[in-house]
């Protein structure tokens, strides 16, 4: 298991390398302007002056090269010297700027990644915590009226876009009934009870939108593994035993049918990390989705071709931890 | 929880009533703004966005402001200088600017002339990448004659002296934050783009790039008694729609700016009663640009350029005016603008002076005239509908942004124009790319490889000058300058830029009017575009502010110093 996890890893690097061009080039070939938004009062030489700011005169090569040294080299760097406070070399070192802000484009992640975990993330283990035993039950009574009201659900859920629900919640919980905000508040510090509070209610709409959608997708691949899993040759020989139907349920079945589930669970972690582009834009939330997308519109191209690529990153990763998952969960699965 | 909620409304008027006693600086609390373009930058010499430049003008000041009637209002200097008063030189070759005594940066430090020469320093360094580099154009030297008195000398006669440091595009920075961030050092210096420090009302209390500016009340600030707000909280992000629901439905906000919403939409919102829409009318006109040139893609390299040959039927004067007479500008304010907007004839729409009325026959639609007149000009429906003369068929292409207005108009447009026999393809091209202007796509407004193509486009302050030399024959795109140029329509007539050399010899105001008069409606009778809708700035505030005075000359944030909350 050890060399077949270093062995992934080092396919890994490759792997990124030919992705981070890729991006690149991608992004280099769009018809995109940073000057796009610009005023049209502003003269065409100076638009040119700006570009050239930008570093946008220079070949493509020579623009790829200089992201890789940033990004690679200074950057690492940087957060090495920020951890320990040694100073390397004069500690002046160019690092991956943004052409809308002009700020270290790894300063703005870190500033967005804490409404993303709290929002997205939270929507995330919602989902999950109300998909599986929605799931199980579904599958356990195959055909019932809760299966039926849980299929209907989560069909609904699955195919309503996050755009639709998301509104819709802001105005029946937010215009009519006043409950919660429609705004959220980044500025908001939890030190007490009361802010405690505002934090859950800025947080309920947004997290109930994406756990919806979240719970409505892990809820179809639970009962569908449940079921997979009911009717085998194991669970009749253990009813046969006397087992219990409760342990027959929850020991055998259970948590043979998690193994598919674990795995596509691990697998969709990247995407909370990319956030959740349009419930952020709607709510406000102004995490890593928002970020991405006011980037993409404004062709923030150093800003897209970072974010991007950790999320490239972050898959190859967990696409990695979901193999080796399997590997230890599933006692028939050997890599070595 | 009522009866909580009944003390706490209790508790608020109490301090509500104890406020209106001691009206001072700081006593009203928060007051909640809502970009829905978040802010990037608080540099608007690194961005020129207007949202960058609207969230610093709270910040950091020019020397004179635009009102919202447009007049000049001295800021930070004691008067406008003129001829009269002697501050501007008779020659018109330099102009000099008293600078208000006592004025302190928000860090305590005086405010003297070397901070205003810097300024100019700091935007015309070279590779700094300057957004309102413009500006400057034509000064050959800023010095300070005194710690009050600052000199601008130009290199020619300017007959319009009051473009640098005028206006929220080009607020005083301070020489002592920024003189280790000229030229290519400019970007680097983050913490001093996202906190200037500045003479304005509220300085910066943290700055998250595309999401919230929380801003407090400047402790230096010249004006004991103001701001009456505390603090500023500016949010980012979302989109126009959900930013007037805050404000005008939800109440959680006080200010939303660039309402950019259907209007049958704002009017259910405005029921709710918790705010209301102001509106200012600026330089905007949206227009369609008419090429004179042709855009037939068999012409490969020369495809819309002046040696490609003209265009094989926009080049009649009949079929340019025929398509104005045919659209209904009521309709299209109607259904698209509502209060941002009125149908005009202009492509000077502003200031007052300045509007002429001679092409005002364009505001009714005239379908009958427009057939009859195609009719003459010997173009004859052919079996399919559309007009044809000598084999050459009104059928264009016409593009815009995407964006759900304009494609509304498109639609209109297109149906008016089906009723005199032209054809219309209708196309549009995100933003981004359409405004771009790289040179490699062929998407672009300055490629124009269409017949006809809708956008607005406006000019900085009140003066038209600059704005009119854009139809100038030496402005037209073509490879030769790399597609860079404003001359859209590819208009090039030695009359028109006679009457602009002109202008900029002229000072005398009425003359200068006159002048802009005469181009304005050369441009729009001879058909170098239709100007459809003057377009104005909306924005919703809620009920409970006061002061607002909206602007569309400068930052419409302009006098937030003045703002309250209404008890």
């Amino acid at each position: 298991m050890f060399t077949y996890t270093i062995r992934r890893l080092m396919f890994a690097v490759p792997t990124l390398l030919v992705i981070s061009f890729v991006i690149f080039a991608l992004l280099d070939l769009a018809p995109n302007d940073p000057l796009g938004d610009l005023p049209l009062t502003i003269p065409p030489e100076v638009r040119e002056q700006i570009r050239a700011a930008m570093g946008l005169d220079q070949p493509f090569f020579i623009r790829y090269l200089h992201w890789m040294h940033q990004f690679f080299v200074n950057e690492p760097l940087n957060i090495f010297e920020q951890l320990t406070g040694i100073t390397i070399g004069d500690g002046e070192r160019m690092r991956v700027l943004s052409w809308a802000t002009r700020s270290p484009v790894v300063d703005l992640i870190v500033q967005r990644l804490p409404q993303t975990l709290w929002v997205v993330g939270m929507a995330y283990v919602f989902g999950i915590l109300i998909a599986i035993p929605v799931g199980v039950i579904s599958a356990y009574r195959q055909y019932s009226i809760f299966d039926q009201i849980g299929t209907f659900v989560t069909m609904v859920g699955y195919s309503v876009p996050t755009f639709f629900t998301g509104v819709l919640l802001i105005v029946i919980f937010s215009s009519w009934l006043q409950w919660f905000p429609s705004i959220y508040d980044t500025n908001l510090v939890v030190n007490d009870w009361s802010s405690f509070v505002l934090q859950i209610k800025q947080m309920v709409l947004p997290v109930t939108v994406l756990a919806l959608y979240n719970a409505s997708q892990i809820a179809r691949f639970v009962r569908a593994s449940m079921l997979d899993n009911l009717s085998q040759d194991y669970v009749r020989t253990a009813r046969a035993k006397g087992v219990k139907e409760k342990a027959v349920l929850l020991v055998h079945v259970l948590r043979n049918s998690l193994i598919p589930v674990v795995t596509v669970i691990a697998l969709g972690v990247p995407t909370i990390f990319s956030g959740a582009i349009i419930t952020e834009q709607i709510f406000r939330v102004n995490g890593l989705g928002q970020l991405l997308i006011t980037a993409v519109q404004g062709a923030d191209i150093p800003l897209v071709q970072t974010l991007t690529f950790i999320f490239a990153v972050l898959i190859v990763l967990f696409n990695l931890i979901a193999d080796v998952l399997y590997g230890i969960l599933d006692p028939r699965i050997r890599y070595d | 929880m009522k009866r909580f909620k009944i003390l706490l409304a209790g508790t608020v008027a109490a301090l509500a009533a104890a406020n209106s006693a001691y009206a001072g600086r700081g006593t009203d609390g928060d007051v909640k703004i809502l970009f829905w373009q978040a802010v990037s930058t608080l540099n608007p010499y690194l961005s020129g966005g207007t949202k960058e430049v609207y969230s610093s003008s709270m910040i950091i000041e020019p020397l004179a402001r635009y009102d919202e009637t447009g007049s000049l209002v001295p800021w930070l200097v004691t008067e406008i200088p003129t001829v009269q008063n002697g501050g501007v030189a008779a020659d018109m070759k330099s102009i000099t600017w008293k600078l208000k005594p006592g004025v302190k940066w928000s860090d305590g430090t005086d405010f003297t002339a070397d901070d205003v020469v810097f300024t100019w320093q700091y935007c015309t360094a070279p590779d700094g990448g300057c957004a309102q580099k413009a500006q400057f154009e034509g000064i050959t030297n800023v010095e300070a004659v005194d710690k009050q008195t600052v000199k601008v000398s130009f290199s020619e006669p300017k007959y319009y002296p009051y473009g640098a440091f005028v206006g929220a595009q080009q607020p005083i920075l301070q020489k002592a934050q920024f003189k280790d961030c000229v030229g290519a050092k400019a970007p680097g210096c983050t913490s001093a783009n996202f906190g200037p420090i500045g003479t304005g009302p509220f300085v910066v209390k943290e700055f998250k790039p595309n999401d919230v500016i929380t801003l407090t009340a400047n402790p230096n600030f010249r004006d004991a008694d103001k701001p009456a707000f505390a603090s500023v909280t500016l949010k980012g992000g979302g989109d126009a729609a959900s930013a007037a629901r805050a404000v005008l439905e939800t109440g959680e906000y006080d200010y939303a700016w660039n309402m950019q919403v259907e209007p049958e939409v704002l009017e259910t919102m405005l029921k709710a009663g918790k705010g209301k829409l102001v509106n200012a009318f600026g330089t905007q006109v949206e227009r369609i640009n008419i090429n004179w040139t042709n855009p037939d893609p068999a012409l490969g390299d020369k495809r819309s350029t002046v040696e490609g040959g003209k265009h094989p039927s926009l080049s009649d004067p009949a079929v340019r005016k025929a398509l104005s007479m045919a659209i209904d500008r009521d309709i299209i304010n109607e259904a698209g603008y509502g209060a941002a907007g009125k149908p005009t004839c202009n492509i000077v729409p502003a200031p007052d002076v300045y509007i002429s009325t001679t092409n005002d026959w364009c505001l009714k639609q005239d379908i009958a005239g427009a057939n009859k007149l195609l009719d003459d000009a010997g173009w004859k429906k052919g079996p399919d509908g559309i007009r044809a003369k000598d084999g050459v068929k009104l059928s264009f292409l016409y593009q815009t942004s995407t964006n759900s207005v304009r494609q509304g108009t498109q639609a209109l447009v297109k149906d008016w124009w089906s009723q005199i026999g032209v054809a219309a393809e209708l196309r549009n091209i995100s933003a981004s790319v359409f405004f771009g202007g790289d040179p490699a796509s062929p998407d672009t407004f300055q490629k124009f490889y269409a017949d006809l193509e809708m956008y607005t486009n406006n000019f900085d302050g009140t003066d038209p000058e600059k704005y009119l030399t854009e139809w100038l024959c030496d402005k037209i795109p073509s490879p030769a300058n790399g597609w860079q140029g404003q001359n859209m329509p590819r208009y090039c007539n030695p009359d028109y830029d006679k009457i602009v050399a002109e202008l900029s010899k002229t000072g005398d105001l009425a003359k200068r009017a006159e002048l802009v008069k005469k181009a304005n409606d050369m441009l729009t009778s001879e058909g170098a575009h239709i100007p459809l809708i003057h377009r104005g700035q909306v924005s919703a505030i809620s009920a409970k502010l006061d002061g607002v005075r909206m602007n569309a000359w400068d930052s419409e944030l302009w006098n937030i110093a003045d703002w309250s909350r209404k008890k």
